[in-house]
């Protein structure tokens, strides 16, 4: 894919981001900055990527640390919304 | 562990268009509360997608550290997520969001170390965002945990601020930019480590003159910035689901920052600068007038007859609240009085408690009717009718100096006018001052009671006193 692909990616997703949260409830901004915090644990691609292509065993050690981390966001950051969102379930 | 199976390039990017179109369509449910839960459900399918199928990439030839590591990730975030008590879900989320920005901070400089033996390879395209996501996401790491820190009060909660701290802070960051600079020309790895390692230090540097009130939109600003280091390493990486995934957080929680210091009537640059010069003055001027006041104190069976016997009662709750977990209990007394023709309503400032909507979540947690809550705008109209203001364990949300005192570090931040109410009973643990560690003079008008005492049971010896009454 060429940079500049990548960039007209980028820059439709800026717009589609913004888009999509331009009318919020305050009520929902909690949950929804955690939803959002639970999305960008995406970079758990990044790190499973360079983990199973390391070459050296500092590469190793620093994508296995990546991955872990990565995991704790994406799970974390889904569980404990959907607890939060629970609590909204009788309206 | 060999690869059992591969798919080719174009096969998993086809499914990481799949992924990313079940990200955006759960962000949009996400949005409004009637499909906020699927939308998180949604997203996360999405997410479940992208991961299964970065399995199958041809590049990928070794399982076991993957594999290991998403064993214990997903360990630590199930207990985390499972354990962690409502009341303390803001700084739970500060930690996953500093995760994530600490794994794409390493994603970059494992890519780095790989791709730096190899002559001129760094100078293409990647590097530029490499040392981006390496820098952000170390940023993002260090200012969550201390944003945690902060919430879980193992930090102190008010500003820390010392002389010279903004000249500090530029040359720092005049310091990484140029350590960016060598780091992609020389591409040394010393560099690179400099990088980050300062980088931690910045974002110390740049979350502890943020007052403890403020966190909810320092967290919201740190999600952003570890969207677009999860979206950096995309570009090193040449990965759309995480240019993707990074760059909708990046973007809508930009916005989502914005709105949240909007609530509180507060830009960003003010949040981020605002202790800054401003502390030593205000904390003296504010302190002193607290001296030589005198304020009421009330017996609950006192003010459950004020309660009892009102026509309109409004109940302010706050952090107090949700810390004594006190929500069942304030749903015991409404539905009490309202069975004795009592008006309750609940009145919800965007940013009470620790989060916005921390109060909606906790409410609803005791099943508190949703026609009952009211806005910080359709409620402050009301406050005059008001017989009695119930305030639980709110202050800041509260206090009147944020409409008289230009000096107060929380001037001009709506707030409910409560003190308009013909009676105000205030349910505080002590006369100590709230989170942003601001005398309130709510406390000392003539009109306003004082219950001390955990929030819970004072609100249970509140109903007590309604029944008997």
């Amino acid at each position: 894919m060429t940079l500049l692909n990548s960039i007209t990616v980028f820059v439709l997703a800026v717009f589609i981001g913004f888009e999509i949260i331009s009318k919020v409830p305050a009520m929902l901004h909690t949950p929804l900055m955690s939803g959002t915090n639970a999305i960008h644990g995406i970079v758990l691609v990044g790190a499973m990527l360079v983990a199973g292509s390391a070459d050296s065993t500092l590469e190793q050690v620093l994508a296995f640390i990546a991955v872990v981390f990565a995991t704790v966001n994406v799970v974390g950051g889904f569980l404990v919304t959907d607890r939060m969102l629970e609590m909204f379930k009788r309206r | 562990m060999t690869v059992p199976l591969a798919l080719s390039q174009t096969t998993i990017n086809f499914t990481y268009l799949v992924a990313a179109v079940l990200l955006i369509v759960g962000m949009r449910r996400l949005s409004s509360p009637p499909t906020a839960r699927s939308g998180n459900v949604i997203a996360a399918i999405g997410m479940t997608i992208a991961v299964v199928f970065t399995f199958l990439d041809p590049d990928i030839d070794s399982y076991w550290l993957i594999v290991v590591g998403m064993v214990i990730g997903a360990a630590i975030g199930i207990a985390s997520a499972r354990l962690v008590k409502m009341t303390a879900m803001p700084q739970m989320v500060a930690l996953f969001n500093g995760v994530g920005g600490g794994a794409a901070a390493l994603v970059a400089a494992a890519e780095f170390h790989r791709q730096a033996p190899l002559p001129g390879h760094l100078a293409g395209d990647g590097i530029g965002a490499m040392l981006f996501s390496a820098l952000i996401g170390s940023i993002s790491f260090a200012g969550s945990l201390v944003a945690f820190g902060k919430l879980q009060e193992l930090l102190p909660g008010r500003p820390i601020v010392f002389r010279g701290q903004q000249v500090v802070n530029g040359a720092l960051f005049a310091a990484l930019l140029l350590f960016g600079a060598l780091a992609g020309s020389l591409e040394a790895g010393v560099w690179i480590v400099l990088l980050l390692a300062g980088a931690l230090v910045f974002g110390v540097m740049l979350v502890l003159p943020i007052g403890g009130a403020d966190m909810p939109v320092v967290i919201s600003l740190l999600n952003a910035f570890t969207g677009l280091a999860a979206a950096s390493t995309g570009f090193v990486l040449d990965n759309t689901a995480l240019i993707i995934g990074g760059t909708l957080v990046g973007a809508s929680g930009t916005l989502l920052t914005v709105l949240m210091g909007r609530a509180m009537n507060r830009s960003l640059a003010n949040v981020l600068f605002g202790a800054f010069g401003a502390v030593p003055a205000g904390g003296t001027a504010v302190a002193a007038s607290s001296d030589g006041k005198s304020y009421r104190e009330v017996t609950a069976e006192d003010a459950a007859v004020m309660l009892a016997y009102a026509k309109r009662v409004v109940i302010v709750p706050g952090y107090g609240l949700a810390v004594a977990q006190a929500q069942h209990a304030v749903r015991e007394l409404a539905d009490l009085l309202e069975k004795r023709g009592v008006d309750v309503k609940y009145a919800i400032h965007p940013v009470a408690g620790r989060m916005p909507g921390h109060m909606n979540v906790l409410l609803a947690e005791a099943n508190v009717p949703y026609p009952q809550l009211f806005d910080m705008e359709d409620i402050n109209p009301e406050f005059p009718r008001t017989d009695v203001a119930l305030v639980i364990g709110a202050n800041d949300v509260t206090n009147p100096a944020a409409r008289s005192v230009p000096e107060s570090p929380i001037y001009g931040m709506p707030i409910l006018n409560v003190d308009e109410a013909a009676n105000v009973v205030v349910l505080k643990r002590s006369m100590s001052p709230g989170f942003a560690g601001i005398d309130n003079d709510l406390y000392y008008e003539p009109k306003t009671a004082m219950l001390f005492g955990d929030a819970k049971s004072s609100v249970e010896k509140l109903v007590a006193g309604v029944k008997a009454a």
